[in-house]
């Protein structure tokens, strides 16, 4: 069962097989345990801190894409502008906060960097005229986990009806609280621009 | 004579509205006690209403006025924020009134499925109310009243 013969990409995969079944024949165990643990964190922290560098909002401004079409129009809306100035950053509303979901979006991201390289969106025009698409992507997002990043910092329990407007405490008190509706069916386009909303619901 | 007594006049008005200026007994409208030259200081920004009642109209063509905060809906070509809630379709779930006949009639009375678009935007009509003192008195009178005053007059 010597390895000299064999050939080809099975020969290499069951050479490597070899090397990692066998015990070590220089490190000891203490070594390889301690290595080990180090090379883990050194390793996890790197990914995590360059996952956590990409959830920035200067990454997402880094593209002329973000920074001269939505993030401009965040800048006139209350989620950047407001009397007690805490304000919501672009992760905050299109990352997921959980590690799970967080790691999942990264991986749909990844449509986001081909997007980039072939410019799917690099001119105001090309952009407009896709802003539809992208918006019922960040709909459907919403709509399906409830709207989780809204209520990241809008929780509903906390919620002081005494302290909205009448309309907010009707609507409120009774599509919210029973759960027929989430945040998004009714606050589209409270950061962004509307694309044309002909038939969406509620428009 | 007439001539003297012209200048006489000008004279009087001229040195009383001089004196009249001194005192600060002139109004100064709207723009408060600041010479031209320099920087008024910005009035506070007055809140808006945010009732959500209705409130009466003065005269039966006054456009009703917005009794909530409609800061940053968009109305364009694209979104029309106001009708998504005071829409023919939309006023069944969102309880709003609906805008009145006449927004879906073209200008020779033809009426159209959806809102005209010479009444495509709503604030050239309708407007918020802010909490604010109004900066100059108004003693208007609704045709009711004056219609009372009228008929109580001997």
């Amino acid at each position: 069962m010597s390895g000299s013969h064999e050939t080809g990409w099975r020969g290499w995969l069951r050479r490597g097989w070899r090397i990692l079944r066998r015990p070590a024949r220089h490190w000891s165990l203490g070594f390889l345990t301690v290595g080990g643990f180090v090379a883990g964190i050194v390793f996890w922290g790197g990914f995590n801190t360059a996952v956590e560098l990409t959830n920035t909002e200067t990454f997402c401004i880094g593209c002329h894409e973000m920074r001269d079409n939505v993030y401009q129009e965040l800048r006139r809306t209350v989620h950047y502008s407001n009397r007690s100035g805490v304000r919501a950053t672009c992760p905050d509303c299109h990352v997921p906060h959980d590690w799970t979901d967080k790691i999942a979006r990264k991986m749909q991201a990844s449509k986001e960097l081909w997007g980039k390289i072939f410019g799917s969106i690099d001119t105001r025009e090309k952009f407009l005229a896709k802003r539809r698409e992208l918006a019922e992507h960040e709909w459907a997002r919403l709509k399906a986990n409830d709207s989780l990043e809204c209520r990241n910092c809008h929780d509903f329990r906390y919620m002081d009806y005494t302290q909205q407007s009448p309309r907010a405490r009707e609507r409120h008190s009774t599509a919210l609280a029973s759960g027929e509706k989430t945040c998004i069916d009714c606050h589209k386009g409270i950061a962004h621009e509307l694309p044309d909303m002909a038939g969406v619901e509620g428009f | 004579m007439k001539r003297l007594h012209r200048s006489i006049l000008a004279a009087v008005v001229l040195v009383g509205s001089a004196w009249a200026l001194a005192q600060g007994a002139l109004s100064w409208g709207i723009r408060g006690a600041v010479p031209v030259p320099e920087t008024h200081p910005a009035p506070e920004w007055p809140r808006v209403e945010e009732s959500a009642t209705r409130r009466a109209r003065d005269y039966p063509m006054q456009p009703p006025t917005i009794p909530h905060k409609i800061d940053n809906y968009q109305v364009d070509l694209n979104a029309h924020k106001c009708m998504s809630c005071h829409s023919r379709r939309r006023v069944e779930e969102s309880g709003a009134p609906m805008v009145s006949v006449t927004h879906y009639m073209d200008r020779d009375g033809n009426f159209l499925a959806e809102v005209s678009p010479r009444r495509y935007f709503c604030t050239q009509c309708h407007v918020v109310q802010h909490l604010a003192r109004p900066p100059v008195d108004n003693d208007f009178k609704d045709v009711g009243a004056l219609i009372t005053e009228a008929a109580d007059r001997p």
